[in-house]
């Protein structure tokens, strides 16, 4: 099954072009460390999943990509054709010449309707291509205002067109002391409108993925090249091919599905974060060396004590006593509870992993079946030039921090009611935010009262 | 998409002329295989003139010849008929020039009444003509001075038209406020008649003081004449015309007009050229104006010399950063650092990246004030392509409410005048005038006032957060 990429803004359109070139340049390459069927048959799965075939050979990735202005989309297409291994279709792009402004409203009320039709053509191209479509991928950030809110608009459009195709939204929390004055409000509007027609939200946090750069990759002046890159090997490590079924199955047709499946269970609660480990500068890795037990030790700490990288985790917190039913006030304070985990192992010896301390209960929510409230996917396929990868996919309170600061801060700003007037001149009115703060208040109850 | 100046006045155009010099320039300098490209298309056209004069507009290929997207106007023809003389002269036709004989006599009346009525349709055609050539045009931008009579009447008359032509085009206005010995003894009432056109009509103000520009460019020639820093320091390209694209005599004002060029070069900077952070001008006004009125901004930029050393170490990028807030830097005589911060943009040029611009902002914050309901108010761009000349650049956009002052003084000078009905009849004599004027004008000022005031009184009080929405769990 292929999945359609639909690349939004400028954030959507670099980190777009930074993920097809993780995917490419990992399924070019010689170190996968495992048998030539099991290569090719990942290289083939990839290449169904994200790329479709030209006369020319080069891969055409199956993406479209959409600005209201000109210079991001250009520089993309030019960036990827240069590289000589894969391209985007020269067709498959829309843009317009004047932005968005930073304006969710005009995002939202002006572009969306105005230029709806001409998208969903692209997607609906690309759509056709597809032997069997597996759903969509979207990527914004939720701070300017062509991703944020022409994104909300397309997402709606896309369930509105293909009710019975999986939706994921690949979102880009933006730095907490501002990229965007009215990020805050953009932030709110979006996720708001995302939660009504997504299926699920892939969140990367800027602070995070910063840090990992600085204290992790070793960069010292970081560009939001190294950001991006780093992203995009986290969500290649999620969606390169892998066996979710256990050996023997054959690479996965419907990851999207699948991840759906094990992850979202209820609507309500549809935020995901990301792990990845080991995550270190490309000139280390022929010189570093993981077991699978030291991974998983660590990537489980970080889960239940809300580490956002393998450094500085608190190794302090621990799980509650599993008893027949805990009140949620009675779980030791920094625990982060989880309603649905996915792991993902990739590399050498990757089969016969223990993964029993995933399964622990005390984990989980109580509502949910253990069984059924943790998977994992693997493949000995090593993952762009690490030996061992370990991804950690969790819908746990791992955003809700975030999510209450975001909240918080565009709250404050709302009371005073500073920039409404840019949006209301769009036609979202105040009654339209307090919509969105209210869907807000009520997802943050709800990951809360886990 | 295009932004379109508009010189009005003699100030105005003055500047005007350094702009277009330093655009061609800036533009020489990236577009090496002279062809016309989407960035020179935000400034300029390019004509066919192969079969003389007037061709037609040639979208995409080799330049063949610039014409400057501008309207000139000024009711003296001075100025104007000196840049059409001079190297800049195949860079305009005549169809973007709007000129009389008489001047405005520096009286605000004649300039927004008189010649604003007198000129009306032909503004607006040529402003039609110029729109159709553009496939978008974002944004317009009013060049002139407040002091005198036609870029403070007939400029605010322009902007007047504008909105009412173009309401969806944003307006930004760059005026050069008159100093206190300004020589030109009505001009605060030409001033303060024009502010009440600024707080009413105008998307964006950028408040520019002469006294400021003096004390910048006194201070540049200082430095390189003390020879205190040696012989790194040249001659600098942010208020000379040196390496200019033509070569011009020095006039006296130039290097304070070539700042204001430089301001205006830089604040379109990221929407001509690419950067891994793109900030347009509609993303400036929406940021940077939290409330319709509160739309002035106080502008500094950094570096103001350069320097021959090609490796800059990051200390040095951080001295331009820490610049950007000192007193002396800013463009108007105002200290933001002192008063309270509503919003603030940064729009780096050159080779700056994310963690630079982090890095900065982690450090100057906690010497900031900013408004409770935008603590963490930063707006940020990166762009790539540096000024000619340097490695990179900063431009500092702040709401703050360190304009007070300027106002209050304006506000001063004004009631001097008004109280003793000096030189009233002057303006009251010209049809359309009547002493409301004046008081409106005055009232508008001083509402202004008053919304700043309101603001400094939260400064420094106690943060109390509102209270969330309740949820029923």
């Amino acid at each position: 099954m292929s999945i359609v990429t639909v690349q939004l803004g400028q954030c959507g359109n670099q980190i777009g072009h930074e993920v097809f070139s993780a995917l490419c340049s990992d399924i070019r390459g010689t170190h996968g460390l495992c048998s030539k069927k099991e290569n090719q048959s990942y290289h083939d799965s990839c290449k169904e999943r994200f790329f479709c075939e030209e006369e020319s050979g080069v891969p055409v990735a199956r993406a479209v990509l959409v600005d209201m202005e000109p210079k991001v989309i250009s520089q993309t297409l030019s960036m990827a054709a240069r590289s000589g291994h894969w391209k985007y279709n020269s067709h498959s792009h829309f843009c317009q010449k004047q932005g968005s402004g930073n304006n969710w409203a005009s995002g939202y009320s002006v572009h969306g309707p105005r230029h709806k039709e001409a998208i969903m053509n692209l997607v609906q191209k690309e759509a056709e291509k597809c032997d069997r479509l597996g759903g969509f991928f979207t990527m914004m950030s939720m701070a300017g205002g062509t991703g944020s809110g022409l994104g909300a608009f397309v997402t709606q459009c896309l369930r509105d067109a293909f009710p019975t195709s999986f939706i994921l939204n690949h979102v880009i929390w933006p730095y907490g002391t501002g990229e965007v004055i009215v990020q805050n409000y953009n932030s709110v509007l979006t996720l708001a409108h995302l939660y009504q027609s997504s299926d699920a939200l892939l969140v990367h946090e800027n602070d995070v993925i910063h840090k990992i750069c600085a204290q992790l990759m070793n960069i010292k002046q970081i560009s939001f090249r190294d950001v991006n890159q780093v992203i995009a090997h986290q969500l290649g490590s999620v969606f390169q091919p892998t066996h979710t079924a256990g050996e023997g199955s054959g690479y996965s047709r419907n990851p999207l599905g699948d991840l759906m499946e094990t992850l979202v269970a209820h609507p309500e609660f549809k935020l995901l974060g990301l792990r990845n480990i080991p995550q270190m500068p490309e000139n280390s890795l022929a010189y570093s060396s993981f077991s699978w037990p030291g991974l998983i030790k660590h990537l489980r700490q970080m889960l239940i004590a809300n580490a956002k990288m393998e450094e500085g985790i608190d190794w302090q917190v621990r799980p509650p006593h599993h008893g027949s039913s805990i009140p949620s006030t009675n779980k030791p304070l920094h625990f982060n509870t989880s309603i649905a985990n996915l792991v993902i192992l990739r590399g050498k010896d990757v089969h016969g992993v223990d993964l029993g301390s995933f399964r622990d209960p005390s984990l989980y929510t109580a509502w949910l079946n253990p069984q059924d409230a943790f998977r994992a996917w693997e493949t000995p396929r090593a993952f762009n030039k690490y030996e061992k990868s370990a991804s950690l996919v969790s819908n746990s309170q791992f955003l809700l921090k975030p999510l209450d600061s975001i909240v918080a801060k565009a709250w404050n700003m709302f009371a005073s009611k500073a920039y409404l007037h840019q949006y209301t001149k769009f036609g979202i009115q105040e009654e339209d935010f307090l919509d969105c703060f209210t869907t807000l208040e009520q997802v943050i109850s709800s990951y809360t009262n886990l | 998409a295009v932004s379109l100046p508009f010189a009005v006045g003699q100030c105005g155009n003055q500047v005007g002329c350094r702009f277009w010099d330093l655009a061609l320039r800036e533009h020489a300098a990236v577009n090496k295989k002279g062809v016309y490209d989407e960035a020179l298309s935000s400034f300029f056209r390019n004509v066919d003139t192969r079969s003389g004069g007037n061709g037609p507009d040639i979208y995409k290929g080799k330049i063949c010849s610039l014409k400057a997207r501008a309207l000139l106007i000024d009711m003296e023809e001075g100025v104007v008929n000196e840049i059409l003389q001079g190297p800049l002269r195949d860079v305009f036709d005549s169809k973007q020039l709007i000129t009389d004989v008489s001047g405005s006599g520096n009286n605000w009346a004649v300039g927004h009444k008189i010649y604003g009525c007198q000129y009306r349709e032909n503004i607006v055609e040529k402003l039609r003509k110029m729109a159709e050539h553009c496939d978008c045009l974002q944004c317009f931008f009013i060049i002139h001075s407040m002091g005198g009579g036609t870029g403070s009447g007939l400029g605010t008359f322009v902007l007047n038209l504008l909105e009412e032509e173009f309401p969806e085009v944003y307006r930004f206005v760059t005026s050069v406020y008159p100093s206190g010995e300004d020589d030109v003894i009505t001009s605060p009432y030409n001033s303060v008649l024009a502010m009440k056109e600024l707080n009413e009509h105008a998307d964006c103000v950028l408040p520019i003081e002469n006294e400021s520009l003096f004390e910048i460019v006194n201070k540049i020639n200082q430095m390189i004449n003390s020879g205190k820093l040696g012989s790194t320091v040249k001659q600098s390209l942010v208020t000379s015309s040196a390496g200019s694209a033509k070569t011009l005599q020095e006039k006296p004002f130039d290097a304070m007009n070539n700042i204001v060029a430089n301001l205006l070069l830089n604040l379109t900077s990221s929407a001509r050229f690419e950067g891994s952070l793109n900030m347009d001008l509609n993303e400036i006004s929406m940021n940077l104006v939290p409330f319709p009125r509160l739309h002035y901004l106080v502008s500094s930029l950094t570096p103001l010399y350069t320097l021959a050393d090609v490796n800059v170490p990051s200390r040095r990028l951080d001295q331009m950063f820490s610049d950007a807030f000192s007193r002396d830097h800013q463009l108007i005589q105002a200290d933001p650092k002192h008063s309270l911060y509503l919003a603030c943009a940064l729009l780096v040029r050159g080779n700056v990246q994310v963690s630079d611009l982090r890095r900065n902002i982690e450090r100057l914050k906690p010497s900031l004030h900013f408004v409770s309901w935008n603590q963490e108010g930063w707006k940020t761009g990166l762009c790539s392509v540096p000024p000619v000349g340097h490695s990179h650049s900063l431009l500092a956009l702040a709401n703050n409410t360190c304009v007070k002052p300027t106002f209050i003084e304006l506000k001063d000078r004004f009631m001097k005048l008004y109280k003793k009905k000096a030189h009233l009849h002057h303006y009251l004599q010209i049809d359309g005038m009547e002493q409301s004027c004046f008081s409106e004008a005055v009232s508008s000022l001083s509402d202004l006032i008053e919304e700043y005031n309101e603001l400094d009184a939260t400064k420094g009080g106690p943060r109390i957060d509102p209270s969330r929405l309740k949820i029923a769990v």
